[in-house]
C-alpha cells in the first residue's frame, strides 16, 4: 500500500490527541470568548461608567452609582414587578403544560404521539413576534375573545374578572391578565418539553411496583412519579423565568403601562443613552439566572433538559 | 452507551390503562390552545375587512398576497432575513461541528464552562446578549448592519447544530471508526466515508433549526441592526400601524410558514432518533 501525505498528516494527529482536540476548538472558543464573553464583560465594565443626567454624556470614571440607582424605589418596583410576573408565568405554564406533558408520555402512541409533540414543537418555533401580534389581535375589544364572551353569555363574568385589582384593567389587551396570557402561551412549549422529557424518563415498572405495593393510582403519582418529575419542571422553569426577566416586546403591546426590566434596558439604552445604568440593569436578570441555574444543578434539572 | 431502562420503547405501552378523561381534556385543550392564535392568524390574512381585528372574518380575497409581494419594504425585509439566516447558518455549522467533535467523546478540564458558554446565549435574556453586542459594538465603531446581525444570530445559532451534531456522534460506536482504519483508512478517509454519512442529516436537521431561529429572531436583532430592517423588525414596526393591517396579517402569515415548514422537516429527518428533543434548545 503506498503512503499519501495525507496518511502521515491523520497519523501526525491521531498520536496526539490533544493537539487535535484543540485544533478543532480553536474557532469556537475564539469566537466565543471574543464575541459573547468579551462583550459581556465589557457590558459589565461599562455598568461602572459614569452617566451626566445633564449633558447626557457617557464617561468612563469608575462609580457605583449605577448599582445603587437599583435600590431606589421606582427601580425596585420594576424589579419586583417583572419578577412577580415570572412567577405567575411560570405557574401558568405548569398548571396548564403539566397534563400535555404527562397526557404526551405516557398515554400517547405512533401517530397521537407524533401530533403532540409536532403540536408542542411547532408553535414553539413559530415566529415570536408574530405570535404576539396574533394575541394584539385576538385581546382587542372586537377582537374573538370578546366576541365568544358576548355569544356566549359569559360577557359579565369577563369584565368581573377585569375590576378585580392586579389583573384587571380597562379591557383584556391592556390588563395584567391579558399579559399574563400572552406571556404563558409564548413560553408554554419551553415548559412542556423538558416535562415531558421527565416524565419520560421515569420507569414504567416503578409505577407498577407502586401499585403491586398497593397504591391507589393518585398516590402513586403523587409520591413516585411527581417527586421524579420535579427536575424537569425546574428545567422548564428556567426559560420561562430567564425569558419572562428579559422580554421587552410583550409588555409593550399588551397589558398596563409601568415599565418591566427588559423595558427599562431598552429605554435607558435606546432613548435615554445611559448605557452604564441599562447595563447595571441586566445585572438582576443575570444574577437572577445564575442563582436559578445553580439550585436547578443541584436538583439535577440539567438532566432534563 | 449507557442504556436507559426508562427510555426502552414498548414498556408500559402494552396494557396501560386509559387516560382519565379530565386528564384527556386538559391535554387536547392545551393542544388546542398552542394553535388558536396560529389558525386564526391565517384565517385574518385572506379577510377582506381592511381596516380592524373584529370577529369573524367578513369574506375571502387573496388581493393583500398581491399588495405585500409589491411592496419594496417587505421584499427587501424577506431577502435580509434569508441572508441574515443564511450566513448565520453555515457559520453555525461550521462552528458547532468543530466543537461537537473536539467534545463528544472526550472530557477534559473546563469541558463544562465551555458547554455552559455554549448554553448561555439562549439561557441568558435575548436583551442581554443584545446589548452587549450593540455596546461593543459601539466601543469598537463598528457600523450596525448585515454583518453585525450575522454575529449575533451566529451566536445563539451555535448551541442547536452543536447538540444534534454531538448527540449523533454518541451514537456512533467508537469501534466503526477503528474498523475503517484496521481496514486501513486513515483518519481523514474514515471520517468522509464513516462518520460524514452518519453525521449527514444531523447537520441538515441542526442547520435547518439554526436557520429558523436565525430567521424570527428579534430580541437581540433590534440591538445589533442599525437601521436595516429584517423581516421580524418590519413587523415590529407595523404594529403601531392600523392602515397596514392586511398587508401586516399576510406578511406575518409567510413568517409563520417559512419558519414552521422547515422545523416539521428538521423534526421529521431526526425522528425516532431522540435527539430533536436535545436538538430544541
Amino acid at each position: 500500500v503506498s503512503r499519501r501525505p495525507a496518511d502521515g498528516l491523520s497519523t501526525f494527529f491521531y498520536r496526539r490527541r490533544r493537539l487535535y482536540l484543540w485544533l478543532l476548538l480553536t474557532p469556537p472558543l475564539l469566537w466565543f470568548g471574543v464575541v459573547f464573553v468579551g462583550s459581556l464583560c465589557a457590558l459589565v465594565w461599562q455598568s461602572t461608567y459614569t452617566f451626566d443626567d445633564f449633558t447626557m454624556q457617557v464617561t468612563p470614571d469608575f462609580t457605583w452609582a449605577n448599582y445603587q440607582a437599583l435600590a431606589r424605589d421606582a427601580n425596585l418596583d420594576i424589579v419586583v414587578r417583572t419578577v412577580g410576573m415570572a412567577i405567575a408565568v411560570t405557574l401558568g405554564c405548569v398548571v396548564i403544560g403539566f397534563p400535555i406533558a404527562y397526557y404526551m408520555a405516557r398515554y400517547t402512541r405512533g401517530w397521537t404521539r407524533g401530533l403532540f409533540y409536532v403540536g408542542v414543537m411547532l408553535p414553539m418555533w413559530a415566529s415570536y413576534i408574530v405570535k404576539a401580534y396574533a394575541w394584539t389581535m385576538i385581546l382587542s375589544k372586537g377582537g374573538v375573545v370578546y366576541w365568544i364572551a358576548d355569544h356566549s353569555g359569559l360577557r359579565g363574568l369577563l369584565d368581573w374578572l377585569l375590576t378585580l385589582p392586579y389583573i384587571g384593567g380597562n379591557s383584556l389587551s391592556t390588563s395584567n391578565l391579558g399579559r399574563w396570557l400572552v406571556f404563558v402561551y409564548a413560553w408554554l412549549p419551553f415548559m412542556i418539553l423538558p416535562m415531558h422529557a421527565a416524565i419520560e424518563r421515569v420507569p414504567g415498572n416503578l409505577l407498577e411496583a407502586s401499585a403491586d405495593l398497593g397504591a391507589r393510582p393518585w398516590q402513586s403519582f403523587q409520591s413516585v412519579l411527581l417527586p421524579l418529575a420535579f427536575p424537569g419542571v425546574v428545567a422548564g422553569s428556567i426559560f420561562t423565568f430567564s425569558l419572562t426577566l428579559g422580554d421587552y416586546i410583550i409588555p409593550q403591546l399588551v397589558g398596563p403601562p409601568g415599565l418591566y426590566i427588559g423595558t427599562m434596558v431598552n429605554l435607558q439604552q435606546g432613548s435615554l443613552g445611559n448605557l452604564p445604568l441599562a447595563a447595571a440593569f441586566t445585572a438582576v436578570p443575570i444574577a437572577i439566572i445564575s442563582v436559578y441555574l445553580w439550585g436547578a444543578r443541584r436538583l439535577g434539572a440539567f438532566d432534563a433538559l | 452507551m449507557p442504556s436507559d431502562p426508562g427510555r426502552r420503547p414498548g414498556r408500559r405501552r402494552d396494557d396501560g390503562p386509559r387516560a382519565p378523561w379530565p386528564l384527556r381534556i386538559a391535554a387536547w385543550g392545551g393542544l388546542v390552545f398552542l394553535h388558536v392564535p396560529i389558525v386564526l392568524l391565517a384565517i385574518y390574512a385572506f379577510n377582506t375587512e381592511q381596516s380592524a381585528f373584529s370577529f369573524p372574518p367578513r369574506g375571502f380575497t387573496l388581493k393583500w398576497f398581491a399588495q405585500a409581494a409589491a411592496r419594496d419594504d417587505v421584499v427587501a425585509a424577506i431577502v435580509l432575513s434569508l441572508k441574515v439566516a443564511a450566513v448565520a447558518t453555515l457559520c453555525a455549522l461550521l462552528l458547532g461541528t468543530l466543537a461537537a467533535l473536539a467534545m463528544a467523546r472526550r472530557t477534559f478540564l473546563g469541558k463544562d464552562v465551555i458547554t455552559l458558554t455554549f448554553i448561555l446565549p439562549i439561557a441568558l435574556p435575548g436583551i442581554i446578549t443584545g446589548i452587549a453586542l450593540h455596546s461593543v459594538f459601539e466601543l469598537g465603531d463598528v457600523t450596525p448592519g448585515f454583518w453585525t446581525i450575522a454575529i449575533g444570530h451566529t451566536t445563539f445559532c451555535v448551541v442547536v447544530v452543536y447538540n444534534n451534531v454531538v448527540a449523533r456522534l454518541r451514537r456512533i460506536p467508537p469501534g466503526m471508526i477503528e474498523a475503517a482504519m484496521d481496514l486501513g483508512a486513515n483518519g481523514l478517509t474514515a471520517f468522509r466515508t464513516v462518520i460524514l454519512p452518519q453525521l449527514a442529516t444531523a447537520l441538515l436537521a441542526g442547520g435547518i433549526l439554526a436557520f429558523g431561529l436565525s430567521f424570527d429572531e428579534l430580541i437581540v436583532t433590534t440591538f445589533t441592526a442599525g437601521h436595516d430592517k429584517t423581516l421580524p423588525i418590519w413587523l415590529l414596526n407595523q404594529l403601531g400601524r392600523p392602515r397596514n393591517v392586511p398587508v401586516t396579517n399576510v406578511v406575518a402569515l409567510v413568517v409563520m410558514t417559512l419558519t414552521v415548514l422547515p422545523i416539521i422537516g428538521a423534526w421529521w429527518l431526526t425522528r425516532g432518533t431522540e435527539d430533536t428533543r436535545g436538538a430544541i434548545r
